[in-house]
C-alpha cells in the first residue's frame, strides 16, 4: 500500500502520509503559495483553505474552529498547554497534578516548571498503566490550576478514563488538558462531552504529514501566547503558517474520522489475533497494558530472558518494524519508564516489544510475525545465560 | 549505526554454548542493567581450546561476546589476559559510543573466565581491566557496580 515494503508495525513512531492527504497538500508548495496573511488575491485563496482545515480540525474533535490553534506538531502542543496555563494561572495556583506515564514532552516540561517554583504530582498507575479517579482527586489542592493526563499511552496503549477526569476536573474549576497524541484517528474523542478544556495531538500519527499538530484550547481558558510575533492563530502562535502541513493535517483527521469504527474494528481484530497467538505460541510472555482498555492497535510485550534491542534487530533482518522500551534502544541508561510504572522490573523491561498495527497490517501479516517471532525469542533465549536457569521448570512470570 | 562486522557477529554470532566440563567459567553483567555475559573455557596445556559463550543482551553484547571469544580461542592463557576492550571494539570496525562498555563487558568476562580457570589451579591471578577506551559514563549504567556499569 503507497509504497510501504517490509511489515511495519510501528504506527505509533509514525505513519505513512495518506496518498489522499499529499494530493491535497501539493497545490499548497506552487499554485497556492500565497501567504493566508496577505490581502491580495493569491492570499485570500489559501486563506479560505487554512480556514477549511481549522473547521474539518473542529468538526472531528466536537470543538469550535475558533478553539483550534496549529502547532508544529505534539511536543509544540504540549509545551504550549502546560507552560501555558502554568504562567498564566500562576496567581491562583503553582500545583499541576499529571502521571508518571506521560510521554516526555509532557513529563520534561513539568520537571522545568519544578525548577521555577512550581510543584508538580506524578500520579502512579496500577499495573495496568491506569490511573486511579480517587487518587487524581485526591491530589487536589486549593492551589492547583491543571491536570494533564494522557488520553492514551504511547507504549503500553491503555486508554485513561479521560471522561471521568474531565468532569472531576471541571467540577473543581481546575484546567484539564490531555495529550491525545496516540488517541486522535483511533478513538472516538468530544472535547465538550469529555470536559476536555485543552488537548495535543499530531498529524503524522493519522496518516497526516510530519511537523504539524493542534492545540485545542477551550473558549475562556487562560494560557499566554506561546510564539510572540505577527497575528497568527490570534496573535498566540506567531509566524507564517505552514499552509501544506495544515492542509494535510485538515484532510487527514477528516479521513481518520470518516472511516474511525470500520478502521478500528478492523485493526482491533488483527491486534487481538497478534495478542493472542503470541501469548499461546511464546512462554513466559506477558501482554503489557490493558487487555481491554487499549489503543486499537497496540500490542506491547515482554519476553523473559531476552533483551528489546537484539529482539528488533533480528526482527528487522526478517522485514518487520517494532519497537522496543530497552534502556539499549532508548538511548538512556534506563529501561522505559512507563514500563517500570507499571511495575515491571528492570529485567523484564528490558525484554519488551512494542508492535503497533495500522492501515498498511493485513492478516497475512500476522501471520508471518506469528511464523518469525516465536523462532527469533527461541534463538536468543538459547543464547541466553537466564533461560538456562529456568529450563529447569520455573515458570514464574 | 552498528558496522556490518557487529551485525555479521550478531546475526551468525561463533562459538555459542557451553562447555560441560568447563576448565573455568566466568559471568559478569547483571540482568537489571540489560546485558550478561557468560563464557566458558577449555584450557589444555596453557591452551585455550574451546571456547562457547551465553549472552544476554543487546546487539553488540551479543556481537562483542562473540568476537572476543574468536580473538582468544587458540591462544594461551598470558595472551588471553592481554585482551583489551579496545582489540575488541577495532576487531568489530567500532562500536557506537553507548555501546563501548559493551567492549569492557566482553573484555571482564574472558579476565574473569580465567580467573576461574587459575582459582581452580590454585593459582593467583592478578586482574585488572585495561579499559583501553574509557566507557562513556553517561551512557554507562549508573545502577551497577560493576566499573563500566
Amino acid at each position: 500500500m503507497d509504497g510501504i515494503r517490509g511489515i511495519y508495525m510501528d504506527h505509533a513512531a509514525t505513519t505513512y502520509t495518506k496518498r489522499e492527504v499529499l494530493e491535497e497538500m501539493l497545490p499548497f508548495f506552487t499554485e497556492y503559495f500565497g501567504n493566508p496573511s496577505s490581502i491580495h488575491k493569491f492570499g485570500r485563496d489559501v486563506r479560505k483553505h487554512v480556514d477549511t482545515a481549522r473547521e474539518r480540525v473542529a468538526k472531528a474533535l466536537g470543538a469550535d474552529p475558533s478553539e483550534i490553534y496549529f502547532t508544529a506538531g505534539g511536543s509544540e502542543a504540549d509545551n504550549w498547554a502546560v507552560k501555558g496555563t502554568a504562567y498564566a494561572n500562576k496567581s491562583k495556583g503553582n500545583h499541576i497534578i499529571t502521571t508518571n506515564i506521560e510521554h516526555h514532552a509532557l513529563l520534561h516540561t513539568c520537571e522545568y516548571l519544578e525548577k521555577e517554583g512550581f510543584e508538580v504530582t506524578y500520579l502512579p498507575v496500577d499495573e495496568y498503566g491506569l490511573v486511579s479517579v480517587e487518587d487524581v482527586k485526591n491530589a487536589i489542592t486549593d492551589k492547583t490550576i491543571l491536570i494533564s493526563i494522557m488520553y492514551a499511552n504511547n507504549e503500553i496503549g491503555t486508554i485513561q478514563p479521560i471522561e471521568e477526569i474531565g468532569k472531576l476536573a471541571r467540577e473543581k474549576g481546575i484546567y484539564f488538558h490531555t495529550d491525545a497524541v496516540q488517541a486522535v484517528g483511533s478513538v472516538k474523542i468530544d472535547v465538550k462531552e469529555q470536559n476536555i478544556d485543552m488537548l495535543s495531538l499530531s498529524a503524522h500519527k493519522f496518516y497526516g504529514p510530519k511537523g504539524i499538530g493542534v492545540l485545542y484550547v477551550r473558549k475562556g481558558v487562560k494560557l499566554i501566547n506561546f510564539v510572540h510575533g505577527g497575528g497568527q492563530e490570534r496573535g498566540r502562535r506567531a509566524g507564517t503558517e505552514n499552509v501544506p502541513g495544515i492542509i494535510g493535517l485538515g484532510k487527514a483527521i477528516e479521513l481518520a474520522n470518516e472511516n474511525l469504527e470500520e478502521s478500528s474494528k478492523r485493526i482491533m481484530g488483527l491486534r487481538d489475533k497478534l495478542i493472542k497467538g503470541l501469548m499461546d505460541k511464546i512462554p513466559y510472555t506477558r501482554l503489557n497494558g490493558h487487555p481491554v482498555k487499549r489503543l486499537p492497535g497496540n500490542a506491547n510485550f515482554s519476553f523473559q530472558y531476552i533483551e528489546g534491542e537484539s529482539l528488533l534487530l533480528n526482527l528487522d533482518m526478517k522485514g518487520i518494524a517494532g519497537s522496543s522500551g530497552s534502556a539499549c534502544t532508548s538511548g538512556s541508561l534506563d529501561p522505559s519508564h512507563v514500563l517500570l510504572a507499571i511495575g515491571l522490573s528492570h529485567e523484564i523491561a528490558h525484554g519488551s516489544l512494542r508492535l503497533s498495527l495500522g492501515a498498511v497490517n493485513t492478516e497475512e501479516d500476522i501471520d508471518y510475525v506469528l511464523e518469525v517471532l516465536p523462532e527469533i525469542v527461541e534463538r536468543l533465549r538459547q543464547m541466553s545465560p537466564l533461560y538456562e536457569k529456568v529450563k529447569g521448570g520455573n515458570t514464574n512470570v | 549505526m552498528y558496522s556490518e562486522k557487529v551485525m555479521d557477529h550478531f546475526s551468525n554470532p561463533r562459538n555459542v554454548g557451553e562447555i560441560e566440563d568447563a576448565s573455568g567459567v566466568g559471568e559478569v553483567g547483571n540482568a537489571k542493567c540489560g546485558d550478561i555475559m557468560k563464557i566458558y573455557l577449555k584450557i589444555e596445556d596453557n591452551i585455550i581450546k574451546d571456547v562457547k559463550f551465553k549472552t544476554f543482551g543487546c546487539g553488540a553484547a551479543i556481537a562483542t561476546s562473540s568476537i572476543a571469544t574468536e580473538m582468544i580461542k587458540g591462544r594461551t592463557v598470558e595472551e588471553a589476559l592481554e585482551l583489551t576492550n579496545k582489540a575488541v571494539v577495532e576487531a568489530l570496525d567500532g562500536l557506537p559510543p553507548a555501546k563501548i562498555h559493551c567492549s569492557v563487558l566482553a573484555e571482564e568476562a574472558v579476565k574473569a573466565a580465567i580467573e576461574d580457570y587459575m582459582k581452580k589451579q590454585g593459582k593467583e591471578v592478578e586482574s585488572s581491566v585495561s579499559a583501553g577506551i574509557e566507557p562513556d559514563e553517561e551512557a554507562c549504567c549508573s545502577k551497577c557496580e560493576r566499573k563500566c556499569h
